[in-house]
């Protein structure tokens, strides 16, 4: 493989594809949104469980390739536990990371196991697969039903 | 055709020779020389088509049908030649026929609206298929809803050919238009475009016949078909984007009303009343795109020079080709098995989503097309949110299938 593939494909991405996490729906869920990506069918689900400002639970569902469907599943490990505040910035951390705005390798490694995605700032049309999970729980955060990446 | 002569033609055609025509074709893509195989979306230009474009701003840019000057003269000369060259490539009876729009989408909207709103009433039924480029499918929603008529759909089998049989039930006194495609972007299905439209006729509907992945793979004769609409792309044809066809019979588009108001479609204007001008003219408004025109007559001239029995010829060997190499590999199931078809070959590979498919093959140089291609409702026949899909042009060899193959076993080691 070579080097830009293997920045994109990475071993934890390969792994949380083939067994995402959270993989389910939340019901009932205090917060859910839906997500779509109309340009190639990448269609997700996010649901979360809010209980005093603290993301207690948080799931997705739905399909899509690789890089979305880890996105989704790494995006559930890496928020259970954080309060809202906390996701709101690592929803701008992450967005800036992927769209090559973030750039302070302290900041991108400060983000553990999210920097996997930093790759996918070289493939701009993939840019979308990655964050499409993150605008959609953002979304459900500020209760938007249906949020499109085109 | 025997097969005799089929193996004469074929042994006569040589790609690579076509290939020298077609600058964009010589590059690397991420260091590996393209394997350009996404020619059902846009097909490449060849630089005589280029050239011709070039030629006309260089030299003779001016409007058309209103000048008397000398570079108007030209300019008018040279678009309507590539009219006439339209009008004998269909084989179509009159060049006043042939109606330069966009492109099919906008032919096909043109007829959905003008033809559409005249003749379409409340209760009245339009037929299309289940494998329609979703072109093929709004503009008819569209006029359903302006009007309260009824849109059928012949269904597919799973092989990805129409149901003749149900498509037959469907015809009644209240069918009024047939709409379908003659060669499927998706499935690469050609249907019996002849048969679906006499059919139409013994209930008196009127058939549009959407060409866009036709006139390239195949001889394409209107008058044979017998058909009352044709559409296709320039683009699609070795031409230039922005520039498509509507052919229509003469009595039709006689009394469809103009589809926009504007300069050039006029004969004359007062504030009292306006006559509009002849077919086809009543059709084009204002300035159209001149350029792209008289490209897409060269265009034509290519293929002709070629010999589009040829192309067709070497393109379904190819295509056999592509199945012999890359059907072998397991993971790879073919979308369209129908007995009827040529040059696109959509599959699945596991379950590994199309768009990583996509951005590997093109990794390694090789470029086709992942998505739904705009036909959702053959997605969800299939049971697919998407799929990739290989489509061959004039100018791929054996050896671009053999690296199509080569980037789908990579994709493979990748998700392994």
């Amino acid at each position: 493989m070579n080097e830009e593939l293997k920045e994109i494909y990475q071993q934890v991405i390969l792994d949380h594809n083939k067994s995402p996490r959270n993989f389910r729906k939340i019901d009932p869920s205090t917060h859910s949104s839906e997500g779509l990506n109309p340009l190639c069918g990448d269609h997700v689900f996010i649901y979360l469980d809010i209980q005093d400002g603290v993301i207690a639970d948080i799931s997705f569902d739905g399909n899509g390739c690789a890089i979305s469907k880890s996105s989704a599943s790494i995006m559930t490990a890496e928020l259970k536990g954080k309060t809202v505040e906390e996701a709101e910035i690592i929803f701008n951390q992450f967005h800036d990371m992927v769209t090559g705005k973030l750039t302070d390798e302290e900041e991108i490694e400060n983000l553990g196991k999210l920097s996997v995605f930093q790759g996918v700032r070289d493939f701009p049309v993939r840019v979308k697969c990655a964050s499409l999970a993150w605008h959609t729980m953002h979304a459900a955060l500020h209760s938007e039903t249906v949020v499109t990446t085109e | 055709m025997t097969e005799e002569i089929n193996r004469a033609a074929y042994s006569h055609f040589d790609p690579e020779l076509f290939r020298k025509d077609f600058p964009v074709l010589h590059q690397n893509i991420h260091g590996k020389p393209l394997v350009y195989l996404d020619n059902a979306a846009t097909t490449q230009k060849p630089q005589v088509v280029i050239d011709t474009i070039a030629e006309y701003y260089k030299g003779y840019n001016s409007n058309i049908h209103r000048g008397v000057h000398q570079l108007s003269q030209k300019a008018t000369d040279e678009y309507e030649k590539a009219r006439v060259k339209i009008q004998k490539f269909l084989n179509a009876p009159k060049s006043r026929e042939i109606v330069l729009l966009r492109g099919t989408t906008e032919a096909i909207n043109l007829v959905a609206s003008s033809y559409g709103r005249k003749f379409i009433k409340s209760g009245d039924e339009i037929i299309i298929s289940e494998m329609e480029h979703h072109s093929n499918i709004v503009p008819w929603q569209m006029l359903c809803e302006q009007t309260g008529a009824v849109l059928k759909v012949i269904p597919m089998n799973d092989l990805g050919e129409l149901r003749m049989d149900e498509y037959k039930k469907l015809l009644t006194e209240k069918t009024k238009i047939v709409s379908v495609v003659h060669a499927s972007n998706t499935l690469g299905t050609e249907n019996p475009v002849e048969e679906i439209t006499r059919l139409a006729h013994t209930v008196g509907a009127k058939v549009l016949i959407d060409g866009a992945q036709a006139v390239q793979h195949f001889k394409v004769d209107v008058q044979a078909i017998g058909c009352d609409f044709y559409a296709f792309s320039g683009h699609k044809l070795y031409g230039p984007t922005g520039i498509g066809v509507l052919w229509g019979r003469e009595e039709l588009l006689e009394v469809m009303p103009p589809y926009q108001g504007g300069g050039d479609m006029i004969l004359s204007v007062t504030f009292d009343k306006t006559v509009y001008n002849e077919i086809p003219y009543k059709f084009e408004a204002g300035t159209p795109n001149i350029a792209d025109t008289i490209a897409l007559g060269t265009a034509i001239d290519y293929i002709e020079s070629i010999g589009i029995d040829q192309i067709s010829t070497y393109e379904s060997e190819l295509y056999l080709y592509a199945e012999e190499t890359i059907l072998p590999i397991d993971e790879v199931t073919l979308i369209g098995c129908a007995e009827k078809k040529g040059s696109v070959f959509s599959f699945k590979l596991k379950d590994v989503h199309p768009h990583d498919v996509g951005t590997i093959m093109d990794m390694e140089g090789v470029a086709i097309r992942t998505g739904h291609m705009c036909t959702q409702p053959v997605m969800k026949h299939f049971g697919v949110p998407a799929l990739s899909r290989i489509s061959i042009g004039l100018y791929n060899t054996k050896a671009d299938i053999d690296r199509a193959a080569e980037g789908i076993k990579k994709v493979l080691e990748v998700f392994a």
